[in-house]
């Protein structure tokens, strides 16, 4: 089973990091189909964070179909996210490597690759909300 | 909400009722044996009772004046002032019950346990003490021991105490909620009980029954007090076990007045102090120019009626003052 | 849902001085509400009347639909866990429990004895000789096994070290799972609010300056940060909370519903903290229009 942990420097609401700990434990495989995930009363205590947060959070997982719940039972996973984008990581990192090179050929540090990855991660980001 | 009261009360009660309990045992002991003695000697009892029974007696009165005092300090005042100076009064009053309720039950608990605890040690004293106390009523002469109508032993007898100790009780309650601080607060309750107790037989106990008016001619061999130079003259009141509450010299026409000026001129020799046949001459010369005293009194008999009206006098200021208290705890405490 | 607060124009006065004043609020039930501000800001009063221990100066307050303590109906409706935490010093663990045994109608025994036998808190133990953490989860026992529909809690966790603070959320947290209830608690800490609420109350010199669900709070303020320019090129819509310029550079931060697309500012979320900290520090006649007020900010 899962264990949450609560990041309070890492600028996402609680509600946010629940999620992002689901989605990427099921990424990397150490949720499986059929797992069932802590109750809410067992996070909401474990955190000591409000249980509308976890409801919330396990609701969206819900829409998104990674998981169902069962009433007066649990909240189980339905589907992982290992299998399809597994495949797509090894081109796509070829991609980002060329790119860094590129980069650093243009005369960009670390610091100023990450500053223009993250803005530009943002900006396309805040575009597709808009 | 009975139960938490209790519960806050016990030790307190306990302590308490463990005191009047050991005295009552031991006037139980010592008691039957003045009844003895009342009985084959009738009034010369008096006469006949040891320096113990004169302790015993003095106690007596003192424990029943001590009861109600230490009441209001130790059970009345901090009954509310420590909910307050702790805080606890949020959490009792966030429980669901009222605020009213929540003081009715800790008064009425406290009040009742308070005139039990004082009933039980007036009735001991009163017991014990009733041979005594009618042996001077009739007419057993003595300086040491008081009659029942005399201030300071009225207060021990019969059921005032009980009346005092609910007043006692609510108004160390009242004042712990006005002043919100539990030393202050029974400092405050002895001052303020205190002053009652004197201010009571002062000015207020003889006007509670109808009093009796005797009028005593003055004349040679009336055993007369002479005050102020002779303005002013006082006369015993030949009636045991009443209680003298003033007195009056009235003149020739009936008329308060003070004695003339011709009986301390009369009583003023050109040198030296006036003889004793100087001063029966003085007297006699008063009573015939129609001065005579008039003497306002209770008699014995006023006992009773002058207990319940007192007992029924306290009961009322406590009842008001528990008003005070509901009142102040629903609009002035918020 | 159903207002489980409401507040319409509540103030109260002690002498001379407003403690609370002009406070309109409308909580939804089901809530867990933070109420912060600095200390004296009328947090523990507004929460006193919401409790019934204080009756208002002005305006009116409705907790689940009655006036607080009204009655003993209503008065079962609300659990409150006054500051410090009150217990009575003389009386057990155990005494505490029949005492709100005896004083409660809907009093949930069996959730309380458990409660106090997971804390492992020793019944027969005087309430006196439990430490600040022992003695704030027995008064929240009390507050919970009441099993009130609103639990207002005042700075609870205030006296407790980091590991008491954290077990006392824990088990609040749990009970609200557990319960249904709603909660309001007050702080002077953001952190404490932070992630047990959901809904946030800032109070500052007596006066509501902002209330909302926190995840709409944090959508809706943004900080700006680009070249110098005149705030009033500002495109409308957008409430300045506080603007602080360099030679070079503006930053502000601004409330808006919609999004910002001006390329020349770079916009960055605002923490709660942040936020909170930005209508603090915001003067009081600023609070209906920050446009004009804008030369005296910092």
């Amino acid at each position: 089973m899962i264990e949450f942990h609560l990041n309070d420097r890492s600028g996402l609401s609680p509600y946010q990091q629940v999620v992002r700990q689901v989605r990427h434990a099921l990424r990397l495989g150490l949720l499986e189909q059929g797992d069932r995930l802590p109750t809410v009363k067992d996070v909401a205590r474990q955190l000591a964070i409000n249980p509308n947060t976890v409801l919330k959070a396990y609701r969206e997982l819900e829409h998104d179909g990674l998981v169902a719940a069962r009433p007066g039972v649990g909240t189980f996973v339905t589907r992982t996210l290992a299998d399809g984008t597994l495949a797509a990581h090894g081109p796509l990192r070829q991609d980002l490597r060329r790119w860094l090179t590129k980069a650093r050929l243009a005369g960009l540090d670390e610091e100023s690759i990450e500053a223009l990855f993250m803005n530009t991660l943002r900006n396309e980001a805040g575009e597709d909300v808009a | 909400m009975i139960w938490l009261t209790w519960r806050q009360f016990r030790t307190q009660a306990a302590v308490m009722f463990a005191v009047v309990a050991g005295f009552a045992v031991l006037l139980a002991v010592t008691g039957p044996q003045l009844a003895d003695l009342y009985e084959s000697g009738g009034s010369s009892l008096v006469d006949q009772l040891s320096s113990t029974d004169q302790t015993l007696y003095y106690t007596g009165l003192t424990v029943v004046f001590a009861v109600p005092a230490v009441i209001g300090m130790f059970w009345g005042a901090p009954l509310i002032s420590r909910e307050l100076e702790t805080g606890t009064h949020r959490l009792v009053w966030n429980q669901s019950i009222t605020r009213t309720r929540w003081f009715a039950a800790k008064l009425g608990v406290g009040a009742l346990a308070a005139m039990t605890a004082s009933g039980l040690v007036s009735l001991a004293v009163t017991w014990w003490s009733g041979p005594i106390d009618r042996a001077v009523d009739n007419g057993g002469g003595t300086e040491t021991y008081l009659a029942r109508l005399d201030p300071l032993a009225f207060a021990a007898r019969g059921i005032v105490p009980v009346g005092y100790a609910a007043f006692a009780f609510v108004l160390g309650v009242t004042l712990g909620l006005v002043i919100h601080r539990t030393l202050p607060a029974m400092a405050t309750t002895l001052a303020v009980y205190t002053a009652v107790q004197v201010a009571v037989p002062l000015w207020v106990r003889s006007h509670l029954a109808a009093s009796s008016r005797t009028t005593v001619p003055i004349g040679s061999g009336t055993p007369i007090g002479i005050r102020e130079e002779g303005r002013e003259i006082a006369v015993p009141l030949e009636q045991p076990g009443a209680w003298l509450t003033s007195e009056q010299t009235l003149n020739a026409a009936g008329r308060p007045s003070s004695p003339p000026a011709s009986f301390a001129d009369c009583l003023q020799p050109a040198s030296g102090p006036p003889s004793m046949e100087r001063i029966d001459r003085c007297v006699a010369d008063l009573g015939e120019r129609g001065y005579q005293q008039q003497l306002t009194y209770h008699p014995a008999g006023n006992f009773w009626p002058l207990q319940w009206a007192e007992t029924g006098l306290y009961l009322g200021l406590a009842l008001a003052l528990a008003g005070f208290c509901a009142w102040w705890l629903r609009r002035r405490l918020t | 849902m159903s207002a489980v607060l409401r507040a319409q124009a509540l103030g109260k006065k002690y002498k001379q001085r407003w403690a609370l004043r002009d406070c309109d609020l409308d909580i939804p039930a089901g809530r867990v509400v933070g109420l912060v501000g600095p200390n004296g800001a009328g947090k523990s009063t507004l929460l006193n009347l919401a409790s019934g221990l204080l009756t208002p100066t002005a305006g009116t307050i409705e907790v689940c639909g009655g006036r607080p303590a009204a009655g003993v109906d209503q008065l079962a409706k609300v659990g409150f866990v006054a500051q410090d935490t009150p217990t009575y010093a003389s009386l057990s663990v155990a005494d505490h429990l029949d005492l709100g045994r005896h004083l409660n109608p809907t009093w949930d025994d069996a959730l309380a004895r458990d409660r106090i036998r997971r804390l492992g808190l020793d019944p027969k133990q005087r309430a006196g000789k439990l430490s600040g953490g022992q003695r704030a989860q027995l008064a929240l026992t009390l507050g919970i096994a009441k099993r009130p529909q609103l639990l207002i809690l005042d700075e609870p966790v205030a006296a407790l070290d980091p590991l008491a603070r954290r077990e006392f959320m824990q088990d609040l947290m749990e009970a609200v799972a557990e319960h249904e209830m709603s909660v309001v608690l007050s702080s002077h800490l953001v952190s404490d609010v932070e992630r047990a609420c959901d809904y946030v109350i800032v109070l500052v010199d007596s006066r509501v300056q902002v209330t909302g669900d926190i995840e709409d709070l944090v959508a809706s303020h943004h900080r700006l940060t680009g070249p110098r320019r005149d705030p009033d090129t500002l495109p409308t819509g957008l409430h300045i909370l506080s603007a602080s310029h360099t030679e070079r550079q503006t930053t502000l931060l601004v409330r808006t519903d919609t999004a910002v697309h001006d390329p020349g500012w770079t916009v960055s979320p605002l923490g709660l903290e942040d936020i909170i900290l930005a209508h603090m520090t915001r003067p009081a006649d600023a609070v209906r229009d920050s446009r004009p007020a804008l030369e005296v900010l910092r």
